[in-house]
């Protein structure tokens, strides 16, 4: 990762140097001054935001007083019954969600990394191809394959004589993790059977040669060798699971079980926009924000204990 | 498939002899049947995942060729009246022709979009791997640690300064945003570091060509594969986006088609003559970037693998 001197900064110290600095500056600060507009200075202003109060006439403009808060934004949001409940509702669904995803998406890396599989090409492919489908698309696919009358599954389970009701508040939690793990599975597959290919060869061989069997081959050869591509999948799911929104945005029409505040992203949506209480919502944005370098801390922590084990 | 031409031709005594069984085939047949059943269990789980992970689309197809009645009349997997054209036809008048232009402005965001973005991403790649300066790691470091954040945490307050700058409901509410792709600098400089030897650039130098025109000339061609799939990437994420347009548009004619389908989703219910347009609508607005998955499959992959085994 370091990247090396410039070679020509010995030849010709003077000018090849100070050019070379300008061309960085010209390359890099463009990306550098929109990085700052679009990521640092919305979270500083969400910090600032977070601090006041608004009383507002309702639409945000004109006939507002704007007050210093101090936490007390923080403390609304932290105690808010609907937020706590968002929070319960996104740890179930990572309990539901993130083993499913990594353990689905290794089973299969480590099925089409094995000699025994055909076709390999064509398996990548149909795993993968969701994966082109925007998110809010496949939401709207599986809510019409959970539509009684619609939809092929009913229709198949229909025959098979018994009913499952997809948007009940029993089944909510695995139809939407099932609407995220279609899309995501393939994707996540790609990135593990890069990191498989990449095992060196004398390796397997000479797992092989002491006697291990292809599925003992898999789990403690070559399983391990890929832990770290398996913590940073892990990793970026469960950024990706804390911000939970579109699911069950589009599956709140058809499940009554999923209230518009269901999620933390949609306690936060709503709070900005039908209740236009921007001191609560960023402050919830924050401490999502939060949650999401804890999470991140812990699962690069674990990953490291995994290594040195 | 060794096993029985083995047993046939041992099975023939023909000098009366008692059958001689060489040492190992007792071994083989089973060896062989734990593989063949081995093999059979792989591919056959394999299969299954393909059904689950294919299903939904070609259940699309199906239903996109079906009108409002044959949707809930008929199996999904069977045809109905033809409709596929009456929809698509539908689809485009309704409400004015409403359809083409999200079609249109998703074109617009994506495209013009991720153009400007890959460019700014290689620029910032290139500069990060090839030229040295104080702080510059920290810098990267600090750039990659965007990756973290959560899209959804900065959409509110991108919303009020938006708002404050006067932007929001425009095209530049989403097409700015969508400039800004940590993941791409991070991706150029793994592709700069392995397509640009040093040496090149150095020959340009003593060639005496200053160094944006290095950058430009020699590097950007040396690139283009890294272009691509940077590009790609940049394209499947704001062809996806669907929070940014929710907060930052009010009106309907800016619309990506994302949001537009998603609006028609929400009002189903109050008009279910709506499907077979959503349905369809659906379907159209996912081919764009099937078709280009399975054109551009090998950039793809290269840019997974590039962040995967780094």
């Amino acid at each position: 990762m370091t990247a090396p001197f410039a070679p020509s900064s010995t030849r010709r110290p003077g000018r090849g140097r100070r050019g070379q600095r300008t061309a960085a500056a010209l390359l890099i600060g463009p990306f550098v001054l929109l990085f700052l507009a679009v990521m640092v200075v919305p979270i500083g202003y969400a910090a600032y935001l977070s601090l006041f109060r608004e009383q507002s006439s309702g639409l945000g403009f004109g006939g507002t007083r704007t007050f210093f808060s101090g936490i007390d934004n923080y403390v609304r949001a932290l105690t808010a019954p609907a937020l706590q409940k968002g929070f319960l509702h996104i740890a179930a669904y990572c309990a539901v969600y993130i083993p499913v995803m990594i353990g689905g998406a290794l089973v299969l890396a480590l099925l089409i990394d094995s000699t025994l599989a055909r076709a390999k090409r064509f398996f990548q492919l149909a795993a993968f191809l969701p994966h082109a489908v925007p998110g809010l698309i496949a939401a709207i696919i599986w809510v019409f394959l959970y539509t009684p009358g619609l939809s092929p599954i009913h229709q198949f389970l229909d025959w098979a004589g018994t009913r499952v009701d997809f948007f009940g508040d029993d089944a909510i939690l695995f139809s939407m993790a099932n609407a995220t793990a279609w899309q995501w599975i393939g994707y996540n597959m790609v990135i593990f059977y890069a990191a498989l290919q990449a095992i060196p060869r004398e390796t397997l061989e000479a797992a092989i040669v002491d006697g291990s069997g292809a599925l003992r081959t898999a789990l403690s050869v070559k399983l391990p060798m890929i832990r770290s591509s398996v913590v940073l999948t892990t990793l970026f799911t469960c950024i990706g699971a804390i911000q939970l929104f579109t699911e069950p945005e589009t599956f709140r029409y058809d499940a009554t079980g999923l209230s518009p505040e269901w999620s933390p992203t949609m306690f936060i949506y709503q709070a900005a926009f039908s209740k236009h209480d921007y001191g609560i919502a960023a402050a919830a944005s924050l401490i999502l924000a939060l949650l999401g370098a804890l999470l991140s801390f812990v699962v690069t922590r674990l990953g490291n204990r995994w290594k040195e084990a | 498939m060794s096993t029985l031409t083995a047993d046939k031709t041992t099975h023939p005594a023909p000098d009366g002899a008692p059958r001689r069984r060489p040492p190992h085939p007792p071994r083989r047949p089973r060896t062989g049947g734990r593989i063949l059943a081995s093999k059979a269990a792989v591919n056959g789980i394999l299969v299954l995942i393909a059904l689950y992970t294919l299903m939904p689309l070609t259940w699309l197809l199906f239903a996109a060729t079906k009108n409002n009645a044959d949707l809930f009349g008929r199996p999904g997997f069977t045809l109905g009246d033809f409709s596929l054209f009456a929809n698509l036809g539908d689809l485009f008048t309704y409400n004015d022709g409403i359809f083409g232009r999200w079609l249109l402005n998703s074109f617009v965001y994506s495209v013009l979009g991720s153009l400007a973005s890959t460019l700014l991403s290689l620029g910032a790649g290139y500069a990060f791997d090839k030229y040295d300066f104080r702080g510059k790691e920290k810098l990267y470091g600090f750039i990659l640690l965007g990756l973290l954040v959560p899209a959804t945490v900065i959409s509110l307050p991108m919303y009020l300064l938006a708002s404050k700058v006067g932007i929001v409901n425009s095209y530049w509410a989403i097409l700015i945003p969508g400039l800004v792709s940590p993941f791409g600098v991070y991706l150029s400089r793994i592709f700069a570091e392995g397509y640009v030897p040093g040496e090149t650039l150095e020959a340009a130098r003593m060639d005496g060509a200053g160094e944006l025109r290095i950058f430009g000339s020699v590097a950007l061609p040396m690139l283009a594969p890294a272009f691509v799939t940077v590009f790609l990437f940049s394209f499947t994420g704001s062809w996806n986006s669907f929070f940014l347009p929710l907060v930052m548009l009010n009106d309907h004619e800016l619309y990506p088609v994302g949001l537009g389908l998603f609006n028609w989703n929400a009002t189903l219910t109050q008009y279910p003559d709506q499907y077979a347009l959503l349905i369809t609508g659906s379907l159209v607005s996912v081919l764009p970037l099937a078709v280009a998955f399975l054109c551009l499959q090998r950039f793809w992959r290269s840019g997974l693998t590039a962040g995967a085994v780094k």
